[in-house]
C-alpha cells in the first residue's frame, strides 16, 4: 500500500471529490495561487481553475458566510481557514447560520459545507495561534466535528465530510501534515461517527484524538516494556461521538485515561468521562483520569510550551495512577 | 478606477404608473399592515411570544423591491421580515401560524417571528444576528454566478447593520467578486433606540459603496412605485452584468423596535410627521387619482381584511408544534 503524508491524503480527498461533483468548490485565504498556507490545496487551482478554487481576502466571517449561502442553494463548499484560530471571527456563521439553518427553516434548507483547516497547538507560535478549539464546536448541535489522526483517516473522513449533507467542522492536526501512513490506491470513504482502535490492549483504555493519539501510542510503547498493555481508542469524530467503541473497550480494561491537548475546564474529555462513568460504572476499577494541557494560554518559549501540553510522561503517570501503581 | 455613482434626487412627484401596476402593490402593503396589526393584537393577548418586530410604516420598501423579482430570484432578510416573506409569495396563514408557534407554521413552530424561511418561494430567511446574513446573501449570489443561472439576490438589512463586521465583509466580497446581489439598506433612522447621529459618523450608508467601486443608490421609501423603479435598475444591473449595488432607502417605522419598546426616544411630533407620509396613504390616494373606483378599493380592503382574519383563525385553530428532533440535521442527528 502506498505510504503518503497526511497533507497529501487531504489533497487527494479534495481532488477526488472535486472530480466527482461539480458542486464542490474550495474557498479560503491563499488556497489557490499560493497553493495553500500549509500546501494542502497544492495543485488544485491548476487542475480546477479559479472558478472552483477561490482565493479569498482576509475576511473569515465574510467568506465563511459566503460558503453558508452557497451551500443553502445546493453548492458544496469547502471553506479553508488558514488555521482554526481564525475561525473565531467566523464563529457566528458556523454556529448561528451553518448549524442552525436546517432547524430554523423547519428542515427546508440543509447546509452541506465543510469548514476545514489546521487546528490544535503548533510549535512556538504563541497563544493566539496555538490552541485546541474542538470543544467549542463539539458543543453545538447541528455540526459534525472530525479530528483525524492519520493519513488514512484524514482522506476517508474528508471525503465523507464533503459528501455529508450537513455542516462539518474538519479539524486537521497542524503538526500532523508531514506525518505519513498507508493509504490505499482504491477509493474509500469512512463513516462519520465511528471510532477506531489504534492499538489493542487489555489493561487500560486510552481515549485520544488528533495528535494526542500519537502521544498515547508512544506512551503505550513505553508502558508495554513494563507489561502494561494499553488500548488506544481514537473516536476520530467528537460529534457524533462513538460512545459504544469507548464503552466496549472500558468494559474490557476496567480503566480509562482520556488525553486531550485542550484546556481542562469544560474540555471534551469531560464529556467522554461522563459517558464512561454512566455506561461503565460497574466495570471501572479506578476513577477515570484526564490528561489535558495546563489551564493557561500557550506560552512561546519551547520549554514552557512543552511543559504546558500533555507529554508521554504525563500519560504514563496518569496510567500508573489509574492502575494504582503510584 | 472611476466609481459609478447612480444615486440621485428626484422631484417628489408621483411617478407614472397605472391602476394595473399599483393595485397589487397597494394590496400587498395593506395585507402586510393588517398582518402586522393582527400579530400585535395577538401578542398583546399573549398568543405570540418572544420578540416581535413590526414593519408598519416601511411596507413600501419590501413590496416595491420584491416586485422587481422573478420567482426564481432570492430574498434574504432580517428579523423584521414578515412583510418580505409575504411579498415574496408566502401566504398569510403559515406566517401567522408560525408566530403562534403552531405545527402548521411556515417552519413548524421552530423559528417564530424572526426566522421565516420558505424554499418554495426562494425566501431564504429571517436572521436574528444583525448583519450576519449579509455574507450569506453574497454566498447565494456566488452560487448564481457559479452556475451562471442569472438569479438575483435581494438582501435587506437596517442601517444599524452598517456598523457591524458582517456587513463590511459581505459588501467587500460582493464587490470584489462581482456577485449579483442588491444590498438594500432599509434606513428607518433608528438602530433600536439610537438615532443616526449617535451611531454613524456619516449618516449616508450608501456612500460605503464608493470605497468598493460599487454602484449605489439612495432615495425615500414612501412611494412604492419609486422603490420599484429604482430597485429595478439595480436588479437589472445584477442580472445583466453580475454587479452588486448598495441601495439605501430612507424610511420610518411607526411602531417601536419590538413590541416591548414604547419608543420614548423620539417625539410624538416626529412620528406624526412621518405618518403623514404613510406609503399606504400615498398609494391609496394615487389609485383614486388614477381613476380606480372607490368601491373597488372598498372591495380590495374587505378582501384583505378577510384574508388576514382567515390567517388568524387558521393559526388559532392549528395544532401546537410537536417535533424538534427531526430538524437538527438532515437525515437525523
Amino acid at each position: 500500500m502506498p505510504v503518503i503524508s497526511y497533507r497529501e491524503a487531504l489533497n487527494q480527498a479534495m481532488r477526488e471529490e472535486m472530480e466527482r461533483d461539480e458542486n464542490v468548490f474550495i474557498m479560503g485565504e491563499e488556497v489557490g495561487h499560493y497553493n495553500g498556507a500549509y500546501k494542502v490545496t497544492q495543485g488544485l487551482l491548476q487542475r480546477f481553475s479559479e472558478r472552483r478554487v477561490i482565493d479569498a481576502p482576509i475576511a473569515e466571517m465574510g467568506f465563511a458566510g459566503v460558503g453558508v449561502g452557497a451551500a443553502m442553494v445546493g453548492l458544496r463548499p469547502i471553506i479553508e481557514f488558514m488555521t482554526f484560530n481564525f475561525s473565531l471571527v467566523a464563529i457566528d456563521q458556523i454556529i448561528n447560520n451553518a448549524a442552525k439553518i436546517f432547524q430554523m427553516s423547519g428542515g427546508q434548507f440543509n447546509i452541506p459545507i465543510v469548514f476545514r483547516g489546521p487546528s490544535g497547538p503548533a510549535v512556538q507560535v504563541g497563544s493566539q495561534h496555538s490552541q485546541a478549539l474542538e470543544s467549542f464546536y463539539a458543543h453545538v448541535p447541528g455540526l459534525s466535528v472530525i479530528l483525524p489522526s492519520t493519513p488514512y483517516d484524514a482522506k476517508g473522513l474528508l471525503k465523507a465530510a464533503i459528501r455529508n449533507d450537513n455542516p462539518v467542522v474538519f479539524m486537521e492536526g497542524e503538526t500532523l501534515y508531514g506525518s505519513t501512513g498507508e493509504v490505499p490506491d482504491e477509493e474509500y470513504v469512512l463513516p462519520i461517527g465511528k471510532g477506531d482502535i489504534k492499538r489493542a490492549g487489555q489493561h487500560i483504555t486510552l481515549v485520544a484524538w488528533s495528535r494526542m493519539v500519537h502521544t498515547c501510542l508512544d506512551a503505550a510503547k513505553e508502558l508495554a516494556k513494563d507489561g502494561i498493555e494499553a488500548e488506544v481508542v481514537d473516536p476520530r469524530t467528537l460529534r457524533p461521538l462513538d460512545v459504544p467503541i469507548i464503552v466496549e473497550s472500558v468494559h474490557k480494561t476496567g480503566r480509562c485515561v482520556i488525553v486531550e491537548v485542550g484546556w481542562p475546564v469544560a474540555g471534551f474529555g469531560a464529556e467522554v468521562a461522563y459517558q464512561v462513568q454512566k455506561h461503565c460504572l460497574d466495570a471501572l476499577d479506578a476513577p477515570v483520569e484526564r490528561v489535558t494541557s495546563d489551564d493557561v494560554p500557550m506560552p512561546y518559549a519551547k520549554n514552557l510550551e512543552d511543559q504546558v501540553q500533555p507529554q508521554v510522561a504525563d500519560v504514563i503517570a496518569a496510567v500508573r495512577r489509574a492502575l494504582y501503581l503510584e | 478606477m472611476t466609481t459609478p455613482d447612480t444615486a440621485r434626487i428626484e422631484a417628489d412627484l408621483p411617478l407614472p404608473t397605472s391602476v394595473d401596476e399599483l393595485t397589487p402593490l397597494y394590496r400587498q402593503m395593506l395585507a402586510i399592515r393588517r398582518l402586522e396589526e393582527a400579530s400585535a393584537k395577538a401578542y398583546s393577548q399573549g398568543k405570540i411570544g418572544g420578540f416581535l418586530h413590526l414593519i408598519i410604516g416601511q411596507e413600501a420598501v419590501c413590496v416595491g423591491a420584491i416586485a422587481t423579482l422573478k420567482p426564481e430570484d432570492y430574498v434574504v432578510a432580517t428579523y423584521r421580515e414578515h412583510g418580505h416573506a409575504y411579498a415574496k409569495g408566502v401566504a398569510a396563514r403559515p406566517i401567522m401560524a408560525e408566530l403562534y408557534g403552531k405545527k402548521t407554521g411556515l417552519v413548524k413552530g421552530l423559528g417564530g417571528s424572526m426566522h421565516l424561511f420558505d424554499k418554495a418561494t426562494n425566501f431564504l430567511g429571517g436572521y436574528g444576528i444583525v448583519g450576519g446574513h449579509v455574507p450569506l446573501a453574497a454566498g447565494v449570489a456566488f452560487a448564481s454566478k457559479y452556475r451562471g443561472d442569472g438569479r438575483v439576490v435581494l438582501c435587506f438589512f437596517g442601517e444599524g447593520s452598517s456598523t457591524i463586521g458582517g456587513f463590511a465583509e459581505g459588501l467587500a466580497l460582493a464587490a470584489l467578486w462581482k456577485l449579483p446581489v442588491v444590498l438594500i439598506c432599509e434606513n428607518n433612522q433608528y438602530s433600536m433606540g439610537t438615532p443616526l447621529y449617535r451611531s454613524l459618523a456619516v449618516e449616508d450608508v450608501s456612500l460605503r459603496a464608493l470605497a468598493h467601486g460599487m454602484p449605489r443608490d439612495r432615495f425615500d421609501g414612501d412611494d412604492v412605485i419609486k422603490v420599484k423603479r429604482r430597485i429595478a435598475e439595480a436588479v437589472e444591473r445584477a442580472r445583466t452584468t453580475g454587479e452588486p449595488t448598495l441601495v439605501e432607502v430612507v424610511t420610518y417605522r411607526f411602531r417601536g423596535h419590538s413590541m416591548s419598546d414604547p419608543g420614548l426616544y423620539r417625539t410624538k411630533d416626529e412620528v406624526e410627521e412621518w405618518k403623514r407620509r404613510d406609503p399606504l396613504g400615498k398609494a391609496r390616494a394615487h389609485l383614486l387619482e388614477l381613476g380606480l373606483a372607490p368601491e373597488k378599493l372598498d372591495d380590495l380592503e374587505a378582501d384583505v381584511k378577510a384574508e388576514i382574519e382567515d390567517a388568524v383563525k387558521f393559526a388559532e385553530d392549528s395544532e401546537p408544534a410537536d417535533a424538534y428532533l427531526p430538524y437538527v440535521m438532515k437525515g437525523g442527528a
